[in-house]
């Protein structure tokens, strides 16, 4: 082994023979932090900003009359990859169709925002909510009225 | 009757709460200032910024599942925590907390014995805890909490010695064993002035005989996963808790009454609440540089003791019989 392959981790240390004063200075960066306001969130209640585009929970928009924009072309379902979309559709005669049965099943989607891009009439958008939780599996299979209002399935701790 | 039973039966009553509460508190003060020292919050759910925390905990513990290993020594693995935590409350019977007052025209002294020997009863008694540590990690059948034992009985023998010679200083200049004389020979000057370099050894000794951060040997989390308490559950392991912290506020104290003077303070409040806010300000130093060092190898904790504690205490020792005689 030649001189050059050793290397000192100790040589060069700036604090190298001195013991003392490196201990203050660590004491008294510590009491500056103490002094400090934390960095962390508390979160339940208090949240960061997520992003505009960030990609949550679904939202079946309505316009003006309180009604749902979604025509129930099915192209959602069509382009969705994880195959989450399941939409019945009704439609009575000289009226524009709707969807009578209109189910995201949370738990299989993949949040890609696929069925956001492929909605010819901006009827489902993907919602800033990202923190969805609940006991059983069936709770997470979402209906009309629960995607109306995804807000309101936001995690406050209670 | 009233001077041999009741007044010390109320006094027995009233450290013994108080000094548990504190106890209990002291693990919020731990949690909550070495949260602030990590830019975090510290417990903050339960009730207002956490206040009722250790209550919680204490529920906690008393309904978890109480856990008796299969290879432990049982009658000796019930019978650790037991001695750990009977022997830190044994503690608290000596520090003096205050100056003798008066209540309903009878004088009180604030505090519940005043043997002669007081504070080779305190080294005696504070050893005798590390008991606890050492026969709960053998007891355990468990490599990890033997280890852990092992090294708690090493740091016991190497740093009890420094302690006690930084002691014996404190006992030169005072003249006296009793706890509360070294107390009244602190009207004018507090011996930290008078003995800074016993003061240091004192607390450097102590926290590593606490078992604290930069000294951690016996519960080294990182190398024993937590180490002779590592299989205590439920209150065992709360027992194990509470006669650590409690050994704690007896170190927090004792410096307090040896080096800071005591009860002794400028008049505008009473000597009790200068005692307590010299305790808490040294139970925030522990925290503070629990907060700040990690810890030690395990050779560097013994060399640190040997070869540089207890020659310097030594030297103090003998300087200041030296300058005692000069004078």
């Amino acid at each position: 082994m030649k001189e050059t392959d050793v290397i000192h981790v100790s040589k060069d240390r700036p604090e190298n023979g001195k013991y003392v004063k490196p201990l203050f200075r660590g004491l008294s960066f510590i009491f500056k932090n103490f002094l400090t306001k934390p960095v962390t969130l508390q979160y339940p209640t208090e949240k960061t900003q997520r992003s505009q585009r960030w990609r949550g929970l679904h939202r079946l928009e309505v316009d003006e009359k309180g009604e749902l924009k979604c025509v129930a072309c099915g192209l959602c379902a069509r382009i969705c990859p994880s195959e989450a979309i399941t939409i019945v559709p009704y439609e009575e005669e000289g009226k524009t169709r709707y969807p009578k049965k209109f189910v995201i099943n949370e738990l299989r989607c993949i949040f890609c925002g696929f069925c956001q891009e492929a909605c010819p009439k901006g009827a489902i958008t993907l919602t800033e909510v990202y923190d969805y939780i609940d006991y059983n599996r069936s709770d997470f299979i979402f209906d009309i009225e629960k995607l109306k209002t995804p807000e309101k399935f936001r995690f406050t701790g209670k | 009757m009233v001077e041999y039973l009741i007044i010390p039966v109320i006094k027995l009553i009233v450290i013994f709460s108080v000094f548990l509460l504190i106890a209990a508190y002291t693990t919020y003060m731990e949690r909550k200032v070495l949260g602030h020292m990590q830019l975090r919050y510290g417990p903050m759910r339960v009730g207002f910024h956490g206040l009722l925390q250790p209550i919680a905990d204490g529920i906690k513990n008393l309904f978890k599942e109480d856990l008796i290993p299969e290879n432990a020594d049982k009658t000796v693995f019930v019978l650790a925590p037991a001695i750990s935590i009977a022997v830190a409350i044994i503690l608290l019977s000596v520090i003096p907390f205050g100056p003798p007052v008066t209540i309903f025209g009878r004088k009180i002294n604030l505090y519940l014995a005043n043997p002669s020997i007081g504070i080779l009863f305190v080294l005696g008694f504070s050893t005798l805890g590390s008991y606890g540590n050492i026969l709960g990690g053998w007891s355990s059948g468990n490599k990890y909490g033997y280890m852990g034992g092992l090294r708690g009985s090493a740091m016991i023998i190497s740093y009890e010695i420094s302690m006690a010679f930084a002691v014996i200083s404190i006992i030169m200049i005072t003249g006296s064993f009793s706890i509360v004389d070294m107390v009244n020979a602190q009207t004018g000057v507090w011996n930290v002035f008078k003995q800074p370099i016993a003061f240091l050894v004192f607390l450097i000794s102590g926290i590593a005989e606490l078992n604290r951060t930069p000294f951690d040997m016996p519960e080294a989390e990182s190398e024993l996963c937590c180490g002779y308490n590592v299989e205590y559950s439920s209150m065992k392991f709360a027992l194990f808790f509470l006669a650590e912290y409690i050994h704690m506020i007896v170190f927090a104290s004792l410096v307090a009454t040896l080096f800071l003077g005591g009860w002794h303070g400028p008049a505008f409040v009473p000597g009790v609440v200068w005692f307590f806010l010299k305790m808490f300000a040294v139970i925030f130093l522990c925290i503070w540089v629990r907060a700040t060092f990690p810890r030690l190898r395990y050779d560097k904790v013994m060399k640190l003791e040997w070869k540089f504690l207890l020659p310097v205490a030594l030297l103090n020792v003998l300087v200041t019989g030296l300058v005692m005689a000069v004078l």
